[in-house]
């Protein structure tokens, strides 16, 4: 019943925005984004303390294809959905400083998206995922296309395209294992036991059409073309629902529906899907390094770090699957951040071009004192939510695969040229004439980098609160795998 | 029995509308009649009325009987502008009635005669309607054009049927379906057969036969193609389906592999033609095409889940049709007649409404979830897999994306561009077909059982 409600009141506050006035629509973006933050929450206490029996639903909806409304949460789905409506309230609180043509409808689209990216964090139903991940396809595709900055109705195409076309795939994948299951049913332990009874080579067609559809969401080199272009033309928000939620479907599908359910394929051909990521790790943090804007710098960064989630997934030990966990939260809550900070910096002197700013600590010292530290989460210092995740992910990595692990570690230390680079660039040397008379923070925008800082820095020292909420999923996962 | 004599009556009573001085309420008059048209298919289910030989009242019949009634009824209050601003007014709705008659025989034959007959009384008020926008040339080319053609159709269907019963010695389908299960294969049928089979391709425009539609579409009165796209596919697929599905049922194997191959080209040529189209009427008529592609995939797989495939499949299409057709009319109305893609340019300023419909018209003809037209697709692609036919899946995958790119053409016209055009008034009566659609399109998908169980 509560799964339920989680997945409802997004789309129900959805439909709200498309009947109510403009001027209500701030402060009820706020109330409904919170309403869902404190429902979240509630079901983490009832999850922590064992009542697992409210969490669980299962209808029948479709009979004859054998199809079920069955949704669920454990520790892995708990994890997401709390990344999930953490980061909402901030993206709503965050959208505030400019003035969106037809906001309304803006936080209607929003709302929509986080629905159906719940929706699939809890589907226990293969046909019940696919069906919210692609819903959540639509209205990011309206806010870009609607919200959005130059040349965005081509470039929101390809990134519709793309991403349904391998979507597609994945639904064939989908199907032909329904097909193979004795009853006909899209049940997720249903679908886990036909997939391990099918042959190698079977589960390895399988396995890469999902990953397919997951490797262009997330997105890893090479099917990331679509990424960059979008995240710069896309509107803040958009962009934030983007990177900071939406990416971590894909690595939260790959954990739901690759990993138990072609665990042959996986230990057999893994390590190729592990060169993959490894590959657009330093790929991604090399062309990072060579950014002259800064939005693009965060997207690169974006992909980089997403291909370590990603060989940390495909690793599947328990070090590996927590880290990148953990590694999935951080990365939500440090773009969200990037994304605010270059907001901020666009909105104040019209330009991210790194090259043309300058200065601004010596203007704004709280502001280059706040974005210090999620740069130093991004480049995984110690005591940030950044070190946690990606020491986990590497040191995982490495008890399967050593030498790509190595290659991963380089994620760490080119990602501090690039963001240190930035920072120079941007916070420290002289002030010009774009900089010179920059305002400072406003209550708003401080207060949204204080609370990002503040997670950053407790996830950081005190990361047992979230390695205890995915600690016993991970253990029966992989039980399920071996 | 009813449901025909219900239908004809109708028609022969809006003949002498002018003179009975009923011109006003007569809209009303024959949505009364449709509406009890399918409360007559609800009472005689599963009655099994045979009529005379002639015709099986089955739940198939009574279940497409309904089907296109409900979506005749739309049509109808969609289409009121074209009736208002007539001259021969009660000769159009006669015409129509007369077509949906054809129709209703068309769906519940069971017997090759009617089969042809079904077809002609469909088809034959369609050339004069096609035709109806007199003053315009490609309005009359397209009715010479599918007049000259659809005779040519016919000519094939009856050389089919003649060859049938020489081999069969029977017009009765349940006779010649039992002839044929009990030899081998006869040569002399399966000529019969093919030809009867390129007949109903050319009807339901299946590749290689489907050049004229393309043409016809466009040069008809919209609200014409609008009925075309919509009724007449449909019974038009349900008398293909109730076809091959009895009569040359012990036939399977030999039609199977042409039924793959016209679905595969339908697929291809269609959705590749459309993306280069900038007429939006055009487009349609092409989406019309590919459509007929995917429903093509529910007659090559057979069995008993199909039917309630073909059933979902024609319905979603049929109302995700009415609703784009409605809306492209609208529009070209209220935009100095333009029927190119730019007329759709800032729709979303200037009609919020038409441009949200049309989006969910257009994501659920692409076959986008949450939509219903997506749950058509994945129907038909999970019985294509089911029955061994992966490549064809796959090529109805290709070709969605292709059509992909221009549904979106529309999508990104309305709300990617900006327009000085002035805002459109939507009056009641299409305010009210558009929610419908649009409620049906987003309720589908939430209760496909409603519809692919009626007959499961």
């Amino acid at each position: 019943m509560l799964t339920l409600l989680l997945i409802l009141i997004p789309f129900i506050s959805s439909g709200l925005f498309f009947l109510i006035g403009k001027n209500i629509a701030r402060p009820l973006a706020i109330v409904c984004s919170i309403i869902e933050l404190v429902l979240a929450l509630f079901v983490l206490n009832n999850y922590m303390s064992g009542h697992h029996d409210m969490l669980q639903m299962n209808l029948a909806w479709i009979s004859s294809p054998g199809i079920n409304f069955h949704i669920g949460i454990d520790g892995i789905s708990m994890l997401m959905v709390l990344l999930t409506t953490i980061l909402m309230p901030l993206i709503v609180y965050g959208s505030f400083n400019r003035n969106f043509e037809n906001a309304s409808t803006l936080y209607g689209l929003m709302f929509l998206m986080q629905g159906s990216i719940i929706g699939s964090f809890l589907a226990m139903d293969g046909f019940l995922f696919y069906l919210f991940w692609e819903i959540a396809l639509i209205p990011i595709y309206f806010i870009i296309l609607v919200w959005g900055g130059e040349n965005r109705q081509k470039i929101t195409f390809k990134f519709f395209l793309y991403t349904l076309f391998g979507s597609l795939f994945m639904l064939v994948a989908l199907i032909y294992v329904y097909l193979q299951t004795p009853e006909r049913s899209f049940d997720i332990q249903a679908l886990y036991q036909a997939g391990r009874q099918m042959g190698l080579t079977e589960q390895a067609w399988v396995m890469s059409a999902i990953f397919l559809a997951f490797a262009i969401k997330m997105p890893i080199v090479p099917f990331h073309t679509w990424q960059p272009a979008t995240y710069y033309t896309a509107p803040t928000p958009g962009v934030m629902m983007l990177s900071g939620v939406m990416s971590k479907m894909a690595t939260y599908g790959m954990i739901r529906w690759i990993l138990p359910m072609v665990p042959d394929a996986i230990q057999e051909y893994g390590y190729i899907l592990i060169i993959i990521s490894v590959i657009s790790i330093i790929y991604a943090s090399l062309i990072s390094i060579v950014q002259k804007d800064f939005k693009y710098l965060i997207a690169f960064a974006s992909i980089a770090h997403m291909g370590l989630i990603a060989a940390g997934i495909v690793a599947a030990n328990t070090q590996s699957l927590q880290g990148s966990l953990i590694e999935m939260l951080s990365h939500g809550i440090n773009t969200i951040g990037l994304f605010f900070v270059y907001d901020i910096i666009v909105l104040r002197t019209g330009t991210s071009e790194m090259k043309k700013l300058g200065g601004i600590r010596g203007i704004d010292s709280s502001f280059a004192f706040l974005f210090f530290i999620i740069v130093l989460s991004v480049v995984a210092l110690p005591f940030t939510n950044g070190f946690v995740g990606e020491f986990l992910l590497i040191v995982g990595l490495f008890q399967s695969q050593p030498i790509a692990a190595s290659f991963a570690g380089l994620s760490i230390i080119l990602g501090v040229v690039y963001m240190f680079r930035s920072f120079q660039a941007m916070m420290l040397g002289e002030t010009n004439s774009l900089t010179a008379n920059l305002p400072r923070l406003n209550v708003q925008e401080k207060t949204i980098l204080i609370i990002v800082v503040a997670m950053i820095i407790t996830f950081g020292v005190y990361p047992k609160m979230i390695l205890s909420i995915t600690e016993e999923s991970i253990k029966s996962l992989l039980q399920g795998i071996q | 029995m009813r449901e025909l004599l219900l239908i004809s009556g109708l028609g022969v009573l809006s003949l002498f509308s002018g003179l009975l001085n009923i011109r006003k309420g007569f809209l009303l008059v024959v949505i009364v009649g449709l509406l009890l048209n399918i409360g007559f298919s609800i009472a005689d289910w599963n009655g099994n009325e045979d009529v005379y030989g002639m015709m099986l009242m089955d739940n198939f019949a009574l279940a497409f009987n309904a089907s296109f009634s409900a979506l005749a009824i739309l049509w109808f209050i969609s289409a009121h502008s074209y009736f208002n601003n007539d001259n021969n007014f009660s000769d159009h709705f006669a015409l129509v009635l007369f077509s949906i008659c054809g129709g209703l025989v068309l769906v519940s034959f069971s017997n090759m005669a009617m089969l042809f007959l079904g077809i002609e009384i469909l088809s034959i008020p369609l050339f004069v309607l096609v035709g109806s926008d007199k003053t315009k040339l490609s309005s009359n080319e397209a009715a010479f054009k599918y007049f000259l053609l659809g005779a040519f159709a016919s000519a094939f269907l009856l050389f089919g049927i003649a060859l049938v019963y020489g081999a069969t010695g029977s017009f009765e389908n349940a006779k010649i379906a039992s002839v044929l299960a009990g030899g081998s294969v006869n040569q002399l049928a399966l000529a019969g057969m093919l030809m009867m089979m390129v007949a109903m391709s050319f009807k339901v425009s299946a590749a290689p036969f489907h050049f004229w539609a393309p043409d016809v579409y466009q040069g008809a009165p919209g609200y014409i193609t609008a009925f075309m796209a919509t009724v007449v596919k449909t019974v038009a697929f349900a008398a293909f389906f109730r076809l091959f599905s009895s009569t040359f049922a012990s036939m399977q194997f030999e039609y199977k592999v042409l039924f793959a191959i016209a679905a595969a080209l339908t697929l291809l040529i269609s959705n590749i033609t459309a993306s280069v189209q900038t007429n939006v009427k055009r487009m349609l008529a092409y989406s019309s095409i590919s459509h007929a592609g995917f429903m093509m995939v529910t007659l090559l797989c057979m069995n008993s889940g199909t039917v309630g495939i073909l059933y979902f499949y024609t319905l979603v299409y049929s109302i995700s049709s009415i609703a784009a057709f409605t809306i492209f009319e609208v529009v070209r109305s209220n935009s100095n007649g333009g029927e190119d893609i730019d007329t759709f340019k800032g729709l979303a300023k200037r009609s919020p409404l038409m441009a949200a419909v049309m989006t969910l018209a257009m994501l659920s003809m692409s076959g986008i979830p949450p939509l219903a037209g997506f749950f058509a697709k994945y129907l038909v692609f999970t019985s294509a897999i089911e029955n061994g036919y992966l490549w064809l899946a796959i090529i109805g995958i290709v070709a969605s994306l292709i059509a992909v790119y221009y549904y979106f053409k529309v999508i990104i016209a309305m709300y990617g561009h900006q327009s000085d055009l002035a805002k459109i008034e939507v009056s009641v009566l299409h305010k009210l077909v558009l929610i419908v659609c649009a409620l049906a399109l987003l309720l589908l998908v939430v209760f496909p059982n409603l519809v692919t169980g009626v007959l499961g």
